[in-house]
């Protein structure tokens, strides 16, 4: 079996002394974390690291010697060999390095006294031993993905790796002890020569505690708003749930309570949640802020809700003007002159009623538009939000006339396919479901599933009227429906860019830009000059994640999803007049 | 930065350079470097991005340009034209073009395979030994010909009997049968001793 080593870099310059560290169990390795200098007393290193022992959760122990002479030193390896005994192991390690060489040589000497060298015998008996050279502060910041809980395996299932990565990230507080300390044990790893801290950073962690209290009693004081009971009856409910503002908000809401709950996070998962939503509030912020300066800036805004009216009611006249086409010979076609002229009244008197509207609204429009201006301020999302549902109101006359045409066409088409069964002789059995045959027996017993004649005559004259019909209410149907389409694009268009706003992960993308060795795919080796009597070197580095996988792992999940229907779905709902709602949000009831 | 070690100097114990043809015909070379018992490095180099293609592409591409300048005088054409050339160029070189590609095996700790691009950027993944269940050469019918390759068979530490998954080797320099059979068996030499 071969032994696996890992060196901590930063120690292949450290003057001789005890190696500190952990045996990986389940796997024939072992982590070096620190290296303890004389002068020591073993008592107090005992002491030191049972007290460590149980801050970290670690089994931290003396893994062996390690000795790199300088002059004036030599005769400490008899010093180093009776270690052993003060500091009972199963293995004992015995690591050197000389000055002027490159490789180190280790031996390693069993519980029984036995000593095992590596790479004297000949016949291929005896432990190998490799060297892995690791860089420590990168090691202890990074982690693995796929991200597991910390007690979810147990560690022999865990591989190696994973389990010297979260050795060295739990080992912290060993790492707090520098050579400027004046304890009784000196140490040497990545901080000895001095911890370094930012005064700005403890700072804000200092003042970052009483600003979150503060902003969680903010939002508990609009959660208590949003609890009043008038705010809970079904219209309002009904129209809150429609409105993508209300829905956005309610989803901002929650990621505030996130951001600013005064729990630190625990996990890694949590912590990057965490960065990512405040990344994106603030980058949510300052564009909509942007917006809110260029809009107001040379009082664009009043130019932009003097031609509000002036569009809407351009949208109702070319509506009329395509009413007027539909009820003369549209394209070529003959239509059904009185249904016709029925269908196209009945929607030129909604027109009508809108423009009446819309011109009954046109003093305020300006002075509403510039106050719900200002809601960009809460965030460039929030301002899309308002669009699509401004686009939404103004167009709700098109969406009326959608759901005439869809109901009328619908009911048509259900007519002529159950009359159509009646002349086959098969019936809908509404008990199970499914198409049955019917005869056309007069016989008493079974005369409720008898066909009479007169049933088949009224059934014929049915039939052919509404056949006759089908090619008004399809044309009525067919320009309503991609009336509709085209602004349901144009809303999915912006519930698209919102959702990329709430839900990509900038934070997650600046680190892996930045520190890439955070996000680690995996580790990847590369093999040192040999030296031949001494065993094999290589040097771990980090191998970081791939920005594809950044994406799709830190991705915050959204509340809207994507159309559930596929295209077939979606054409087979608009041949057969179903009304068809592509951009429906999530709800809780429906997850 | 304290403690900086060398990176591949000369002196490994041994190496050996071989010539092989992949199997389109062209000529690749296998390099296997031995650096301890247990640890061995195959590299196979293919052949470099030949110049004489690139000046035919590059001349070919400027003509056409030229031409269509020609006819409609819109000297757009002519920077497009350069500017499609140097990013297609640069694409090629960066994400398509692989100059050798690397297994290293240590045995029971695990399998690296590395593959080095022509702008020296270099993608690598390691498979560990607990997840890696054998290293076999498969054979596989592409359209009038049957292909060699060899793979990695992958398991789940917890379930060691199914293979989950194949992760083919040498994906860009496709050697033949003879080369493969050279790395497989210095392969299997190292993966029976740490069994």
């Amino acid at each position: 079996m071969v032994l696996k080593l890992f060196f901590p870099q930063c120690c292949n310059t450290a003057d001789s002394g005890l190696l500190v560290g952990r045996w990986i169990p389940g796997h024939n390795s072992a982590v070096v974390l620190a290296v303890i200098h004389y002068p020591f007393i073993p008592g107090q290193v005992k002491k030191y690291l049972s007290e460590l022992q149980s801050q970290t959760q670690v089994d931290l122990t003396v893994l062996g010697s390690w000795s790199m002479p300088k002059e004036g030193q030599e005769g400490m390896d008899s010093f180093l060999k009776d270690l052993s005994t003060i500091f009972p192991q199963k293995c004992w390690l015995q690591l050197s390095r000389e000055i002027g060489k490159r490789g180190f040589t280790c031996q390693v000497v069993q519980n029984n006294g036995r000593l095992l060298q590596d790479r004297e015998q000949k016949n291929g008996e005896g432990d190998k031993i490799i060297l892995i050279h690791y860089d420590q502060r990168k090691v202890m910041l990074s982690q693995l993905h796929p991200v597991q809980d910390v007690g979810q395996k147990s560690d022999v299932e865990a591989s190696e790796l994973r389990l010297v990565f979260q050795t060295v990230a739990q080992s912290q507080p060993l790492f707090f002890l520098d050579k400027y300390d004046d304890g009784p044990l000196k140490l040497s790893h990545w901080q000895s020569e001095g911890r370094e801290a930012s005064i700005i950073a403890e700072l804000l962690k200092q003042a970052s505690v009483p600003v979150c209290i503060f902003l969680t009693w903010l939002l508990s004081l609009w959660y208590w708003f949003c609890s009043f009971r008038i705010l809970h009856l079904p219209p309002v409910l009904f129209i809150s749930s429609k409105l993508s503002t209300c829905v956005q908000s309610v989803y901002r809401a929650v990621h505030f309570r996130t951001v600013f709950s005064p729990k630190k996070a625990g996990t890694h998962v949590e912590f990057m949640r965490k960065a990512n939503i405040f990344v994106s509030f603030l980058v949510d912020i300052a564009l909509g802020l942007l917006l809110i300066s260029w809009l107001y800036r040379e009082n664009r805004i009043s130019k932009l809700a003097d031609t509000l009216v002036p569009v809407a009611d351009r949208v109702a006249k070319e509506l009329q003007e395509l009413l007027e086409w539909l009820m003369g010979a549209p394209a070529g076609l003959k239509m059904n002159r009185a249904l016709d002229q029925v269908l196209g009244r009945f929607f030129l008197y909604h027109i009508h009623l809108w423009i009446s509207y819309i011109h009954l609204m046109s003093p305020f429009i300006e002075r509403i538009l510039w106050y719900v201006g200002l809601s960009a301020c809460l965030g460039l999302t929030f301002a899309l939000s308002v669009l699509s549902d401004i686009v939404a109101l103004l167009t709700f006359h098109i969406y009326c006339f959608y759901v005439y045409g869809a109901r009328l066409y619908c009911l048509t088409i259900y007519g002529l396919s159950s009359l159509w069964r009646l002349f086959r002789g098969k019936k809908w059995n509404v008990l199970r479901q499914r198409v049955d045959s019917c005869s056309y027996d007069l016989d008493q017993n079974t005369a409720d599933t008898a066909l009479f004649p007169l049933q088949l005559f009224i059934g014929t004259l049915l039939f052919t009227i509404l056949l006759f019909l089908l090619p008004t209410t399809a044309l009525y149907y067919l320009v309503f429906t991609l009336l509709r389409l085209v602004v349901v694009l144009f809303q999915g268009v912006i519930h698209l860019s919102v959702d990329f706003i709430n839900s990509f992960p900038l934070f997650a993308i600046g680190l892996r830009i930045c520190r890439p060795y955070r996000l680690a795919e995996g580790v990847k080796f590369n093999v040192l000059c040999q030296e031949p009597g001494t065993p094999l070197h290589l040097m771990m580095e980090i191998n970081p994640l791939k920005c594809s996988s950044v994406l799709q792992c830190y991705r915050t999940p959204t509340y809207s999803c994507y159309p559930k229907d596929s295209w077939a779905g979606l054409c087979k709902k608009l041949f057969v007049g179903e009304l068809i709602y592509p951009w429906k949000q999530k709800t809780d009831k429906t997850d | 930065m304290r403690g900086c070690f060398l990176l591949l100097t000369p002196l490994v114990i041994s190496m050996a350079e071989e010539e092989f043809t992949d199997i389109n015909g062209n000529s690749i070379s296998l390099d296997c470097q031995t650096h301890s018992d247990f640890c061995r490095e195959f590299t196979v180099t293919s052949p470099k991005l030949s110049l004489r293609k690139v000046m035919v592409y590059t001349c070919f591409v400027w003509l056409f340009a030229y031409a269509v300048f020609f006819f409609t005088e819109n000297t757009a054409v002519l920077s497009s034209a350069i500017i499609l050339t140097l990013a297609g160029m640069m694409i090629h070189i960066h994400f398509v073009k692989v100059d050798h590609e690397t297994l290293l095996i240590i045995g029971s700790l695990g399998v690296q395979l590395s593959s080095s691009y022509a702008s020296g950027r270099e993608s690598t993944i390691f498979i560990e030994m607990n997840k890696l269940k054998d290293i076999v050469i498969n054979e596989a019918v592409y359209m009038h010909s049957i292909i060699y390759y060899l793979c990695i068979l992958i398991k789940d530490p917890a379930d060691p009997e199914t293979v989950t998954s194949v992760v083919p080797l040498f994906q860009s320099s496709n050697p033949r049968l003879n080369c493969l059979v050279q790395v497989y068996r210095s392969c299997q030499e190292i993966l029976a001793q740490s069994r």
